[in-house]
């Protein structure tokens, strides 16, 4: 009925069409004092009609923008879904931002209204106040620890929908009114990018944008109201976005709000999705958690879990692609199902898991054989949040570790002369807000986007994605220098967290590495090696040891590509502290900025780059709480071994 | 921005007590009181006597001179189980939770004084048992809730670190509905970031519920931040009572903690 799908173009409207279709069926759950609360799509179409008509009755009109902050809560969703409704821009900000990131967004989006979690938000924005005059309302979900508040701009979510009642029944027809004024190309929805480099910009997208992004991804793979998924991923996030918000509606399915950021694990075993997404160091940290308990278990079950593991490695993958595999294997993984994979797919919370994605960095091979071969359908893809998340996607039964898979439904893709990947399709974004310079740069006069990333197709036909296009650079003997390249391939042992890889013009390469604390501290422990802190751990000699050999592996893997062998990591040091956000070294999506990382530790890169054993650095760090204080460190460099393709070939 | 909280009455009167063990003076004449909804720290050099003090308050040792007078009843003698009963928790200095149990249940034992069905009863989990079990459960959920520990519910105590451990040792506490709490030391050991966290929570709790605090720490950041009157012990005589600014220009204060030439 094309009639009625020409309706349903805004998502106040299929929040009302599915509040009719699906009216009974759960939309929303959350955990509350230990118990799991359901709201139906009828309740949620009320909920949402009541904060609409309260934020009306506060003054919030067409246009206008209204900040979000906190964890994934269902009243925060509700709220996008309002601002929509009444013709405004939700803008999700980070919830682990600090105040004075945050001035720089309520600046931009000239956000008058902010819907909050509770009072730690509240806090940060009261101190942000003063520069941020525009502010005149702020909203609080939870009122613990409210109760001694005196600011004017402060009103309690209760209180909210209490006036929205009153003012529903006094003008009964102004929320139906203002849902039939949206259209498609309304902007729906603000999204700041995560400002790799520069200020962030607010990404304009329009409601169709989301909508056909969201229809591609639930056709590609047959999503519907069955489907449950746990949203735990920062609502500031594009991912967040697409698969907790645009996703729900268009498929009407049920999203999960976790208790608290810390009990991820528990709510998904206790929910079981069907549909997953997460990030690829979410992945990595199940994983770690499962191996570290596996080598505390018994004996038996070790062996037992080694053995099947090793089967599953050997066909796991095939058999999950349906492709041919000997008779024996599919007995034997028949079996492991059964005693292993099975249980453990359980722990992980992955028993009915259908369909699972992860995206925004590469994902290590092993790592991602590893769920499939125990039977999670893991898949890769790939977009950004100009092209709401939605560019690229892996078709089931084609899935390979190194690709980020083909175009999606409706998504054009080409490679320009230098490398870039170019998308085009109505995913697009709108605009950055106030940035036509911007806006303009990133789009071609043939409405090509340029995504910044360098990749090419495979012979199969799916997008491989080498680096960012602007960090591809030389080295001095002219061979081709991708920095995430070899970044990611480091990261790719559960002891190294994070890496940097410096040698653009330069005659070697030479890395800055980060351990992992939770790996690397577990090994340490096992091996009674004593450590008082991350510093202390990372300067150990065995740490060095343990991280050479990993670099090492490494540089003999880069040695067997022919474009890249020079680009082995020749001398290395640990980092005597973590990069962290909060030190403006990594992004809030936990991306390294690279430039500030290169500025900030220049002493150390410089000392890489002589023949120095050690070199000594202060520097100063940001706590939680805000105070700062300063880290001095000796910092050892050591080399790691480099190999020539004919050493390898010896070698055999 | 803040407004400052109503403190009421005098809930708890010291009188006088001297405590003994043979012949060592644990507390000599010691007297102060504590009203309603306020945080009172105790504070004094190690061996001042600040524990025994908290443990003559709920019951656990018994004065051989002075009184308690705890909501208007005096008494020279009391038991902990009846302190307990009219509303006095406590946390202890060296933690002391069921270290094999589960936080969920290391709460749970807190609500023991609310539960009014024979064990039986409770055994067999039916019926009326199993409501009231209900009714339990959901006040030992809000602590959670309010203490943030959700992630640990179902974790056995004797796995968490020492900072959580605290945190659980306060929900038990908390579980009680006390009128009073009090607190041996609930900061001890603990980084910057959980004594934040744990202040915070001390506040919380003195706020949204209205409960009374007595607490000792040695951390004077904290006292000072946190409590609105302080007594100070030393060799187990008060050597200084007043608000946290009148303590710390209080030169007896100053020669305990600092020492001074005899």
């Amino acid at each position: 009925m094309p009639d009625e799908q020409a309706q349903l173009d805004t998502f106040p409207r299929l929040l009302a069409a599915n509040a009719e279709r699906l009216r009974e069926r759960p939309a929303v759950r959350e955990k509350d004092l230990g118990i799991w609360q359901t709201w139906t799509w009828g309740e949620v179409a009320v909920e949402v009609r009541t904060l609409a008509c309260g934020l009306a009755a506060l003054g919030f009109r067409r246009g206008d923008t209204l900040a979000i902050i906190g964890d994934n809560r269902p009243r925060l969703y509700w709220a996008m879904a309002a601002a929509q409704a009444l013709g405004g821009v939700p803008v999700p900000l980070y919830q682990d931002a600090v105040a004075n990131e945050m001035v720089y967004v309520f600046d931009d989006a000239e956000a008058q209204f902010a819907i909050v979690e509770d009072q730690e938000q509240v806090d940060k924005l009261i101190e942000i106040l003063p520069r941020c005059p525009r502010l005149k309302h702020i909203v609080y979900d939870d009122p613990r620890g409210m109760r001694h508040y005196t600011q004017p701009q402060l009103l309690g979510y209760d209180e909210l929908a209490e006036r929205g009642r009153a003012f529903d029944a006094a003008h009964p027809d102004y929320y139906p009114g203002e849902v039939a004024k949206g259209q498609a190309s309304d902007i729906g929805i603000m999204l700041y990018t995560s400002g790799t480099t520069g200020k962030p910009k607010g990404v304009c997208q329009m409601h169709s944008a989301f909508i056909i992004s969201a229809q591609g991804g639930s056709g590609f793979d047959q999503l519907g109201p069955e489907d449950s998924i746990l949203s735990y991923l920062p609502m500031a996030w594009v991912g967040d976005h697409l698969f907790s918000y645009a996703q729900w509606l268009v498929a009407g399915f049920t999203i999960n709000c976790p208790e608290s950021g810390d009990t991820m694990m528990t709510d998904l075993r206790e929910i079981g999705p069907t549909y997953y997404f997460a990030p690829p160091r979410i992945f990595e940290n199940l994983l770690t958690t499962v191996m570290i308990r596996m080598e505390d278990a018994s004996a038996i079950k070790r062996a037992l879990f080694h053995y099947f593991a090793g089967v599953a490695r050997r066909c796991g993958a095939e058999i999950m692609d349906r492709k041919p595999a000997a008779f024996v294997d599919r007995l034997l993984y028949a079996l492991g199902n059964v005693l292993i994979y099975g249980p453990l797919r359980n722990v992980l919370g992955m028993s009915r898991i259908r369909v699972a994605y992860t995206a925004g960095a590469a994902i290590g091979p092993d790592l991602f054989r590893f769920y499939r071969s125990i039977g999670v359908n893991l898949k890769q893809l790939y977009g950004s949040t100009e092209t709401c998340a939605y560019v690229c996607l892996q078709p089931d039964g084609a899935v390979r570790f190194d690709t980020v898979g083909a175009p999606a439904p409706g998504v054009e893709v080409k490679i320009a002369d230098n490398g870039e990947v170019l998308v085009r399709g109505p995913m697009l974004l709108k605009e950055y807000y106030k940035r036509p310079d911007a806006t303009a740069e990133s789009i071609d006069a043939d409405g090509y986007f340029r995504t910044g990333d360098a990749g090419f197709f495979d012979d199969a036909g799916q997008l491989k994605i080498i680096d960012r296009a602007k960090d591809v650079g030389k080295l001095a003997t002219g061979a081709m220098f991708a920095p995430n390249y070899i970044e990611n391939k480091l990261k790719f042992f559960p002891h190294i967290k994070e890496a940097v890889a410096f040698g653009n013009g330069r005659d070697q390469v030479c890395a800055l590495i980060n351990i992992d604390m939770g790996s690397v501290g577990n090994w340490a422990e096992r091996r009674a090696i004593p450590y008082s802190g991350y510093t202390d751990l990372a300067a150990k000699s065995e740490v060095y040891e343990l991280i050479r050999e990993c670099v090492e592996k490494v540089n003999s893997e880069l040695a067997q590509e022919d474009a890249l062998a020079d680009s082995q990591v020749h001398r290395y040091l640990i980092l005597h502290k973590e990069l962290d956000a909060d030190d403006d070294e990594l992004t809030r999506t936990r991306k390294v900025r690279r430039g500030f990382v290169a500025e900030k530790y220049a002493v150390l890169i410089e000392a890489l780059y002589s023949d120095q054993t050690e070199c000594h650095i202060e520097t100063q760090v940001k706590f939680e709480d805000g105070r700062t204080g300063i880290v001095r460190a000796d910092v050892g460099i050591r080399e790691a071994r480099v190999f020539s393709p004919e050493q390898l070939k010896k070698a055999g | 921005m803040v407004q400052a909280r109503n403190i009421g009455d005098v809930i708890l009167k010291i009188d006088n007590i001297s405590l003994a063990f043979g012949g060592v003076k644990a507390l000599s004449e010691v007297s102060f009181d504590v009203r309603e909804h306020e945080i009172r720290a105790i504070i004094g050099p190690n061996g001042a006597g600040k524990s025994s003090m908290l443990n003559v308050i709920n019951g656990v040792y018994h004065p051989q001179h002075g009184s308690v007078t705890f909501k208007g009843i005096t008494r020279e003698q009391m038991r902990p189980h009846e302190a307990a009963k009219q509303g006095i928790a406590r946390t202890f200095q060296n933690i002391a939770l069921f270290k094999g149990m589960t936080v969920l249940d290391n709460i749970m034992t807190g609500r023991n004084l609310r539960m009014h069905r024979g064990f039986l009863a409770q055994a067999i989990w039916y019926g009326p048992a199993l409501k009231e079990e209900i009714e339990h459960r959901r006040h030992v959920e809000q602590i959670i809730d309010f203490l943030q520990i959700e992630s640990i519910r179902k974790t056995p105590v004797g796995r968490l670190p020492y900072g959580l451990q605290k945190r659980v040792e306060l929900a038990r506490a908390l579980a009680a509905e006390p009128v009073m709490l009090l607190l041996d030391e609930p900061m001890a050991g603990m980084n910057v970031e959980e004594k934040q966290d744990m202040c915070r929570f001390i506040l919380d709790v003195n706020d949204e519920f209205g409960t009374t605090i007595v607490l000792i720490e040695h951390d004077m950041g904290v006292v000072m931040d946190l409590s609105d009157r302080v007594v100070v012990l030393d060799y187990g005589r008060k050597i200084g009572d007043g608000t946290p600014d009148e303590v710390r220009d209080n030169q007896a204060v100053i020669d305990a903690y600092l020492g001074v030439q005899h």
